[in-house]
């Protein structure tokens, strides 16, 4: 039984600076539950546009966006970022985190604001997600002072914090050494197999691709195969 | 539903890791708030010293009884030429009294006034100084010490001795300081004084008074009312003058025409008296209020520009906040809430310093012909002060805070994360 976590429908984009340009064309497709997803194409073909389509930062585009088997689409903004707060987990390929704050406290600000657990709760659970990342040590380092794959594992701790229904990744290796990105899949293919969870991930990378479940290509806005 | 231990959270590490920025945009807050409690205490201090000049010397309404020519000439009462033109030529004042017909009466009266602070009678005359074979004209001004001291702070004006002795010690009189220098006069020695009617009487000095104006320090003198009536030769109901002070002086105006009304007698309020007072103080105020509010849109203008350096330098955090769930306006609080610790503790601090120098003010001495009781400059330490200064700091920092933080709000995580 396909249960679909995440569904696309008609998903059409245009940017209309500085000349209008149709970047993504007619995208449709399903992310079913546990289904560790790759995505693939030249540079510039709207892989990252069509990310942060996704996971609801980009609301300005046109068709149908569904999480849950529900209709996201026009939802306000409120709505949205508590959304993304609770069910969407999102890792970039900049390990964007706050410098000034520890490790810890990195991983669980999300939890904090979702605010449905106490405080012990939410620490218990970020140590329990830094173990998964093999970075408990670092808890209590400032961000700023770990180093770049350290970063990445932390940045994946706290997309995983709120236990998301989808983790969602643009190009999450692409700034690691090949050890490191191996350890970033591997984390990835256990927290699939394990958990079950969903994951669908812009990549570059051949191997790192061949290895998920599923390859969506895409090409000049245009879902391939 | 706003997590405001977390926004707080969050923006306090923000302050705390810039430790440089915050300290400079709160100084800013402080040097404006600090600049407007001094200026405003002390420029204050200084326009109840210029007002109380006046005030302490103006009877806020004076009674009197004025020689003037009276308003109905016998011939109008003469009802056959009732609807004629009637021409009286070279009008003269009648001769009468210069006491206040009935006085005793029109104090207890007035003293029942629930606008009346008190009424302090009062004998005016005019007599000689006579010491050996010198003879200076002047004025004796027989009152009651100790309400003037209490109510026209009479102790400001006595550079020697004291007001009360006036009521201790019989026979006595309080010189002005022109006389005393005139005639060489100190206190214990002895004056005699002669009234216009002839006569002498000796005094006793116990006090010398300066008014600050030469010209009335060197011919006017005090005594107690017993003595100006004795010195007179008049009962104990002769006043000439009644003098009141009001609790509030704006009323001073509307109370005088009543009183001229109902006891035909002359009143004149203090604004009547001194037309340049209340402008010189209106003046005085809004000179200070301008300089305080300029000081204080300076330090919003800092506010403003710290903040907006703050959040260009946070744009990845603010991306980073609103991808993982933080909403527009939680940004927008964190940054609020940072504006609002920075006006709060530099306002506070503002405050310190400002209460500091305008205390240091108040030590620095201050000589002055005018008020020869001050020795430091005059500051005015009102709460109120204080109160505003603070609520200036929180809302012109709410205000320097809102657009920067609105700002955040609306920044959009994609191009922030795109820009990378
Ligand atoms: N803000 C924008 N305004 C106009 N055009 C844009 C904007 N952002 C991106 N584009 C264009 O849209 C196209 C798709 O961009 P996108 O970043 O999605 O590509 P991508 O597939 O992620 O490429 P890469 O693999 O290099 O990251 C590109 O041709 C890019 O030039
Ligand atoms: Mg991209």
């Amino acid at each position: 039984m396909m249960e679909p976590i995440l569904e696309a429908r008609h998903i059409n984009k245009y940017f209309r600076k500085p000349v209008l340009f149709h970047v993504l064309k007619d995208i449709n497709f399903k992310i079913n539950k546990g289904e560790f997803t790759s995505i693939m194409g030249k540079s510039g073909c709207g892989k990252s546009t069509l990310l942060y389509i996704l996971s609801t930062m980009d609301t300005d585009y046109d068709g149908e966006l569904l999480l849950n088997n529900q209709l996201i689409t026009g939802a306000e903004r409120n709505e949205l970022s508590y959304i993304r707060n609770k069910y969407v987990g999102f890792v970039f390929q900049f390990h964007y985190l706050l410098p000034e704050f520890s490790v810890l406290e990195n991983v669980i600000l999300p939890a904090k604001k979702l605010g449905e657990k106490s405080i012990e709760e939410i620490i218990s659970d970020g140590h329990d997600k830094l173990k998964i990342l093999n970075i408990e040590h670092l808890a209590t380092k400032r961000a700023s002072q770990i180093s770049g794959g350290e970063k990445q594992r932390v940045a994946i701790a706290r997309a995983l914090i709120n236990n998301p229904s989808i983790i969602m990744g643009d190009e999450p290796t692409g700034n690691l050494d090949s050890h490191n990105a191996d350890n970033v899949f591997n984390i990835f293919r256990q927290l699939s197999d394990e958990q079950n969870l969903s994951l669908l991930i812009v990549t570059h990378d051949e191997d790192f691709a061949k290895q998920t479940d599923r390859i969506i290509t895409m090409g000049d806005g245009r879902i391939i195969s | 539903m706003v997590n405001w231990n977390l926004i707080l959270n969050i923006a306090k590490t923000h302050l705390l890791t810039k430790v440089k920025q915050t300290s400079i945009a709160a100084l800013g807050v402080t040097f404006g708030i600090g600049a407007y409690i001094t200026l405003v205490c002390f420029m204050t201090g200084l326009n109840t010293m210029l007002d109380d000049l006046i005030l302490n010397q103006t009877p806020q309404i004076h009674i009197y009884n004025e020689i003037k020519p009276s308003n109905q000439q016998p011939i109008s009462l003469y009802e056959e030429l009732n609807n004629s033109i009637k021409v009286v030529h070279s009008i003269k004042p009648k001769i009468t009294q210069k006491k206040i017909h009935n006085v005793l009466p029109i104090i207890d009266y007035l003293s029942n006034n629930s606008n009346v602070e008190a009424v302090l009678p009062q004998i005016k005359t005019q007599i000689f100084y006579i010491a050996g074979s010198i003879e200076i004209g002047g004025n004796l001004t027989g009152f009651e010490p100790i309400k003037e001291v209490e109510h026209f702070n009479l102790n400001n004006y006595i550079i020697e001795g004291s007001a009360t002795a006036l009521n201790n010690i019989d026979n006595s009189i309080i010189i002005g300081a022109g006389i005393a220098e005139k005639m060489s006069l100190k206190i214990g020695d002895r004056v005699q004084v002669s009234p216009l009617e002839g006569g002498f009487f000796p005094l006793k000095i116990v006090g010398i008074y300066q008014s600050g104006i030469a010209d009335v320090d060197a011919i006017q003198s005090f005594t107690n009312i017993k003595t100006i009536q004795r010195i007179l030769g008049k009962p104990k109901n002769y006043i000439t003058d009644l003098n009141l002070k009001l609790y509030d002086i704006n009323i001073a105006p509307q109370l005088s025409k009543e009183i001229e009304n109902q006891f035909n007698l002359r009143a004149i309020d203090i604004q009547t008296a001194n037309a340049q007072f209340e402008t010189g103080t209106t003046v005085r105020n809004l000179i200070t209020y301008a300089v305080s509010i300029t000081l204080l849109i300076v330090a919003g203008f800092g506010i403003y520009n710290i903040l907006n350096m703050l959040i260009y330098e946070k744009m990845n955090d603010i991306a980073i906040l609103k991808a993982t769930g933080f909403s527009g306006r939680d940004v927008q609080l964190i940054f609020m809430s940072q504006a609002m610790i920075i006006g709060f503790v530099g306002g506070i601090l503002g405050l310190l310093i400002g209460f500091g120098l305008a205390n240091f003010i108040g030590t620095l001495p201050f000589n002055t012909e005018a008020l020869p009781t001050i020795e430091t400059y005059p500051i005015n330490l009102n709460p109120l002060f204080f109160l505003i200064g603070f609520s200036f700091a929180m809302i012109s920092t709410f205000i320097a805070g809102y657009l920067p933080s609105k700002r955040a709000e609306k920044i959009d995580p994609v191009k922030i994360i795109r820009g990378q």
